[in-house]
């Protein structure tokens, strides 16, 4: 079986609403790539500039209740500052998130932001590894 | 849905026997195309919500039900006070998001005459999309008094009309909301969100009154056919979102403690007597509230634009209602009136004729139901039907739910190209973002007739009047 080597992301289909999903070689980079397809579910990713950093930190009481706390997280910084991120970085330690996202201020007419997350919930919310040694961690968006 | 499952009461009205850990039968509104359209997730969810300790009578799914979170969308559940619980999954991330119909006393033609300079303005006025912020600074002490007061503190604030309150479910204020429940960042979310629409399927419409389906109904809401009429379909914006997220992961914590065995996890609630279920109830009913003042405040920025564009419009509320809640109500339950909690998640109240609750004009005539359409295709105004208080605790369908994701509707659709066939068609689209109004694309939407012809069919609600889309602001 394939070893994918570098994190990636998609989004998928639900009924009204939209998942996310992140591929990478540790937790962690499955994180920050589902992270990356939630700005994928607002804009183009590729339009946002990482020029401006803030810090994030979450708990969950397991893996999975992490990732809904990691993107529900950046979803109250998206709408606190009127922001949107496109690079991350993740370390978890036992059942505490610290992080970082990079990103800019909304700017309607070049990111054309085509809906506004409400919120990551518990629908098709997994975080395991692959056969392969790869983790995907993924969830629903509500829009 | 497969159907074999199910067992067929009347035309459109379906059951699915208790079963396994089920404590109430599901029952499911609908015509047989309808229920083969749903989603097998639907039957699922609704089976799910049918364990919850304390759930009354059964688990109802309205005609435009669809896959939800823990439960379905167009779900109605209600909980004994003692013995049940509360579902943060049962009200939904966007609480008490709900229409605003307000009556312009103008005809379609008179606005057809300015429908441009009409469009700009509301464009222009209400504030939309992602990014976008509030005229207005909410913050405080004064965050505390809206959330405790509700369109009472808006029209207090000189946002609105005394009379608009009486057209607002609970007379524009929730009496026990308790704002100490609401988290800091839920508050900080709002603070630029009073008077914004959001966006999605959320929307500010300018309507035509359409064909007429019951004429003495649509006497007694002041519509006639050709009248133009103003819809605004929005929420309690951040502060919902955050507070169902906030509680929605406390009670699945909490319910690990407790031992509570949910087939979903999304199903996370709390007993309504616990400290968390009590918290829960007083931080959604503040988000309620909210809601609320939110469409008052939006109303007043609409009154703004009219007096100025259009001044001979009048606009005043025909009704207010939500879809997200969870509500103590009295119903009949085994021939005893008692209270309830009824969730009703993407699903509207729809009180019969004679209901203390309606104000004076409407009560002989039951409550009015607003169900939202997509923006090509129109809504609808019904009404709610004598007799409906023996079904799904007086509740109706909310809307036409999507019949395509996002994604399928991304591939097929391009919004300059939608805005432009919709214009030709006479229907103005004003939005800022181009990939959201091909995500809400009229095609990725269900066929709103078949959905109130079922709802009329089930004994739900009776339809009183379609309203056909003009002018439409989208986020």
């Amino acid at each position: 079986m394939a070893t994918h080597a570098t994190p990636r992301w998609e989004t998928f289909s639900h009924g009204a609403d939209i998942g996310v999903r992140g591929f990478g070689p540790t937790r962690e980079q499955a994180f920050e790539a589902a992270a990356l397809a939630l700005t994928g579910v607002i804009t183009d990713p590729a339009q946002v500039r990482p020029s401006q950093r803030v810090e994030i930190a979450c708990a969950g009481a397991d893996e999975e209740l992490l990732l809904y706390a990691w993107l529900n997280a950046l979803i109250t910084q998206m709408a606190l500052r009127g922001m949107l991120f496109s690079r991350f970085e993740v370390s978890i330690a036992a059942d505490a998130l610290t992080g970082a996202a990079w990103g800019e201020p909304i700017d309607v007419a070049r990111h054309r932001p085509a809906v506004e997350a409400k919120g990551a919930t518990f629908t098709e919310l997994r975080v395991r590894p692959g056969a392969d040694g790869e983790w995907v961690a993924q969830c629903v968006i509500d829009v | 849905m497969d159907l074999a499952q199910l067992r067929q009461r009347s035309a459109a009205e379906w059951e699915i026997p208790v079963q396994g850990g089920m404590r109430v039968p599901v029952v499911l509104y609908g015509s047989r195309q309808l229920l083969l359209d749903m989603d097998e997730k639907v039957r699922e969810q609704a089976c799910n919500v049918a364990c919850l300790p304390g759930i009354l009578q059964g688990s109802f799914v309205m005609p435009d039900g669809h896959w939800g979170y823990g439960f379905p969308i167009g779900g109605v559940a209600a909980f004994d006070p003692e013995e049940g619980v509360v579902s943060a999954g049962g009200v939904g991330f966007d609480i008490s998001c709900g229409v605003r119909c307000l009556l312009l006393r103008v005809t379609a033609e008179d606005v057809r005459a300015r429908r441009e300079a009409l469009a700009e303005a509301l464009a222009g006025s209400i504030p939309a999309g992602v990014g976008s912020r509030s005229k207005l600074l909410v913050a405080g002490h004064v965050m505390d008094a809206m959330l405790r007061g509700g369109a009472r503190w808006a029209v207090e604030h000189g946002y609105g009309r005394l009379e608009d309150l009486g057209r607002i479910e609970e007379n524009g204020c929730h009496p026990h909301a308790r704002p100490e429940f609401v988290s800091a960042v839920a508050k900080q979310r709002q603070e630029r969100e009073v008077g914004t629409l959001g966006s999605g399927n959320h929307y500010l419409e300018v309507q035509r009154v359409g064909r007429i389906d019951a004429p003495a109904l649509a006497a007694a809401f002041e519509l006639r056919e050709g009248d133009a009429v103003l819809s605004i379909h929005c929420g309690s914006r951040g502060m919902g979102h955050q507070i169902g997220t906030d509680f929605l992961a406390r009670m699945a914590v909490d319910a690990g403690r407790r031992g509570l065995a949910l087939p979903d996890r999304e199903l996370a609630c709390a007993p309504v007597g616990s400290e968390l279920g009590q918290e829960y109830l007083g931080a959604m009913r503040a988000a309620v509230n909210c809601a609320l003042a939110n469409r008052q405040v939006l109303t007043h920025f609409v009154r703004q634009v009219f007096a100025h564009v259009l001044p001979e419009a009048s606009v005043e509320l025909l009704f207010d209602v939500s879809h997200n809640t969870c509500k103590e109500e009295e119903h009949v339950v085994a021939g005893r009136l008692r209270k309830v909690f009824v969730h009703r998640k993407g699903a509207t109240r729809a009180f019969p004729p004679g209901h203390a609750s309606l104000p004076s004009p409407l009560r002989g005539h039951g409550q009015p139901v607003l169900i939202g359409g997509s923006m090509g295709t129109g809504s609808y105004v019904l009404a709610g039907a004598a007799g409906n208080d023996q079904r799904a605790f007086s509740s109706a369908c909310h809307g036409a739910g999507r019949s395509m994701s996002r994604h399928q509707a991304l591939r097929r659709w391009r919004g300059q190209e939608l805005v432009r066939e919709l214009a030709e068609r006479g229907i103005l689209i004003r939005s800022p973002s181009m990939r959201g109004v091909a995500e809400e694309a009229p095609g990725a939407y269900k066929d709103l007739q078949a959905v109130v012809d079922a709802a009329e069919e089930a004994g739900l609600a009776r339809k009183v009047a379609r309203l056909e889309p003009m002018i439409c602001i989208k986020g």
